[in-house]
């Protein structure tokens, strides 16, 4: 009798609950005007489908939110449960920064082109972390987020976007901490300090388009999770990070510049230092570089990105 | 009515078995270099998971997709929610597309139930406001509100289903896909997902919906859609496919079991059951038992001797092991003397099968008297009772209502 009682109860509730919902729905009429608009323009799937530019952009900023979530989701489960926390983004640079000078510095004794030891590091560390932690978060962002590939549908280009969207807070802090340096340093800084967020354009831009091709690689070839640490430590070398570009032959720069980072970094460095020697010619074919990966890297992320839920 | 889903010749293919490891890396590389963009692969191993499926849904009806297990349901589902693409054939979807296809996708451990609810809202595509807006209501709904600020890795596994299903319950889509949420979770959460499927369905929006929970089909569906070996096999009022599809089974429970071979039974021996029937009420092999329907059980047996004052009888098992009912001839106050040499059988007419569908084990034995000695025993049997409106409401019953179900009639009156 009480069960029985309870049971209608129960049964009245969630039929008080079904109505507040439908009527929040009509209160809501309102903002459902966009998928009213999409009730006017059908969203298609067809095997023979090939999307216009215009729609594709349309639809990324229509999983706008969803991207900024799945950065800070990144963000959020970087530090969790750290002791530290956020202050791994400075111990990170700067340690190595401590490293580096003295190792490479005074040790080896190689060429800062006189730019302070600590400046001529670190101001080519944080570049480096974040292309280094983002290319390879990046690149193992589809399949690390296979449950998600599997299961829903969105952009799938959000996530190795939104990887390098995450790591640019570290890139952030270490360059609050970078005013500390040009202070103490007391360097005399221009309008060339200017460059160092407009760099940061290119930058993202490149590890973005590594990190999203090698992540549609790695759908299929799990070699590439394992080709990305060892690609980056030779990259470390193969960059003027521990040495100036001018260590090389003039003859010889332009085999540098093929790598596209080498003209972003030393332009960082020219950025905090205006007496530093940058090589135009060198940054210019870094951007060109940059520009052909990412039109080279869309373009294949678009005609892989069909088959990732069935190969993942 | 306006037209919500056109799909039309859609067929998918997928390949099995090896991913074209048999080309070497360097092989590979080398066909990389020459053309990045071509795809490789050959035409074998390859397996139609859909093929030439065409239907349309007008908006406010309620599909269920039936099958068997890789008749390729999930394949429809994941290409009507774009999470993989047709090799051929098109589809059109008006409207803002949900599909919920697991509970508390995205789920991250580290985060706490909060952190969880927006991403997980915004994964299944709810904006930050809709979230926002509705965030007290889900957490209501969930049950967790002590624990929402706790990383959902101390959570138990009904708690995240809860908190996922909360989520999922306040998506507002025109169109909702959903897979087989109903097979997670206790009764009580399935009553809540059919509730709230229930809420959509009143309000108008269009549902896919794919179970083996036929009952559920039967209940909130308007039409049904029977996909077998990737092709439509029926397309018509959810009630008629169920019965088709159920009927589909006869092939696996062919009228009975043989019992001769069967291992692990008790008993000296002196008499064994050899085969068991399920006849129709006019004698006739029935091929599907359906609840409340007449059925006569037809026990086949074997005698080395004469055997005096035997007991035949069952026991009904659920498929969860619940004894449901044990009962003999001599408890309805039969006397058989004797039993001669040779092969017979007993027949046990039930004029309503007062058990819900589902799958069932008897337990047969056979006796002397006074329960001793034990000639045969515990030999199992197989019984799959299919589902039918034994209310003739409209409703189908299923586990969620228990084991037996009594005839009955209401009346209400005013006082």
């Amino acid at each position: 009798m009480s069960k029985a009682h309870l049971l209608s109860g129960e049964i009245e509730s969630r039929q008080v609950a079904m109505q507040v919902r439908r009527s929040s729905r009509t209160e809501h009429q309102s903002h459902l005007m966009e998928s009213v608009i999409a009730v006017e323009q059908p969203e298609r799937v067809r095997a023979d489908q090939d999307y216009s530019k215009l729609g594709t952009i349309r639809e990324l900023w229509d999983y706008r939110e969803l991207f900024y979530f799945l950065a800070w989701r990144d963000m959020k489960v970087r530090y969790k449960q750290t002791v530290l926390g956020v202050l791994w983004a400075i111990i990170q640079p700067v340690f190595t920064m401590v490293i580096f000078t003295v190792v490479f510095g005074h040790m080896a004794n190689i060429s800062s082109e006189g730019v302070p030891r600590p400046i001529f590091y670190f101001s080519a560390l944080l570049p480096w972390i974040y292309f280094s932690s983002t290319l390879n978060s990046a690149g193992l962002s589809l399949v690390s987020n296979s449950g998600l590939l599997t299961k829903i549908y969105f952009p799938r280009i959000i996530l190795p976007a939104a990887a390098a969207l995450g790591g640019l807070v570290d890139f952030l802090i270490g360059s609050v901490l970078l005013v500390g340096f040009i202070i103490y340093y007391d360097l005399r800084v221009g309008w060339n300090l200017l460059l160092w967020p407009a760099l940061l354009v290119p930058l993202v831009l490149l590890a973005f388009s590594l990190g999203s091709f090698l992540a549609a690689l790695n759908v299929k070839y799990r070699d590439v999770k394992y080709a990305i640490p060892f690609g980056i430590q030779l990259l470390l070398f193969m960059t003027p990070i521990i040495y100036p570009s001018s260590v090389f032959p003039e003859r010889f720069q332009w085999l540098l510049a093929l790598n596209p980072l080498s003209g972003l970094i030393e332009a960082f460095r020219y950025a905090l230092v205006p007496s530093y020697k940058v090589h135009w010619d060198v940054l210019a074919l870094s951007l060109a570089v940059t520009a052909g990966l990412f039109v080279f890297a869309m373009v294949y992320f678009k005609r892989t990105e069909k088959a990732f839920a069935d190969i993942v | 009515m306006t037209r919500c889903i056109e799909i039309q010749a859609l067929s998918k293919k997928y390949r099995i078995g090896k991913l074209q490891y048999d080309m070497s890396l360097r092989e590979q590389l080398v066909e990389f270099a020459k053309d990045p963009f071509k795809r490789h692969g050959r035409e074998d191993d390859t397996i139609w998971a859909l093929r030439d499926v065409s239907f349309q849904a007008d908006v406010g009806e309620v599909v269920g997709i039936i099958g068997r297990n890789g008749a390729g349901k999930s394949t429809l589902l994941k290409i009507l929610s774009k999470i993989t693409y047709p090799t051929s054939g098109s589809v059109r979807v008006r409207g803002r597309i949900a599909s919920l296809l697991e509970v508390g996708t995205g789920f991250h451990d580290e985060l706490t139930g909060r952190e969880n609810v927006y991403l997980n809202g915004s994964i299944l595509g709810m904006r930050k406001r809709e979230v926002d807006k509705h965030f007290d209501a889900i957490v209501d709904f969930s049950g967790v509100e002590q624990f929402i600020d706790t990383p959902i890795k101390r959570y138990s596994s009904g708690m995240r289903l809860r908190l996922g299903f909360a989520v999922a319950a306040h998506l507002d889509p025109d169109v909702l896909i959903v897979d087989e949420v109903l097979a997670v979770g206790d009764a009580g959460f399935q009553k809540k997902c059919i509730n709230a499927m229930d809420g959509l369905r009143s309000s108008g929006r269009t549902v896919f919906f794919v179970s083996h929970n036929l009952a559920a089909v039967e209940n909130l569906c308007s039409r049904g859609l029977w996909i077998d070996s990737g092709r439509i096999r029926m397309d018509a009022p959810a009630k008629e496919v169920i019965v088709s599809y159920m009927g589909s089974f006869a092939g696996d429970q062919p009228e009975g079991s043989e019992l001769s071979e069967t291992q692990d039974r008790l008993g000296s021996g002196e008499i064994r059951y050899t085969r068991m029937e399920y006849l129709n009420p006019d004698g006739t092999p029935c091929a599907l038992v359906r609840s409340g329907e007449a059925v006569v059980l037809r026990f086949h047996y074997h005698a080395e001797k004469t055997i005096r004052d035997p007991g035949f009888g069952f026991r009904l098992f659920s498929d969860m092991g619940t004894l449901i009912t044990e009962t003999s001839h001599r408890l309805n106050g039969i006397l058989i003397p004797k039993v001669e040499p040779g092969d017979g059988y007993i027949d046990v007419e039930i004029d309503s099968l007062n058990v819900v569908p589902g799958q069932y084990q008897f337990s047969l034995w056979i006796t002397g008297a006074g329960g001793a000695p034990v000639y045969d025993g515990d030999v199992r049997a197989r019984l799959e009772v299919a589902v039918t409106d034994v209310y003739k409401s409209g409703r189908m019953l299923d586990s969620r209502h228990g084991l037996v179900y009594f005839p009955q009639r209401w009346t209400v009156a005013h006082a």
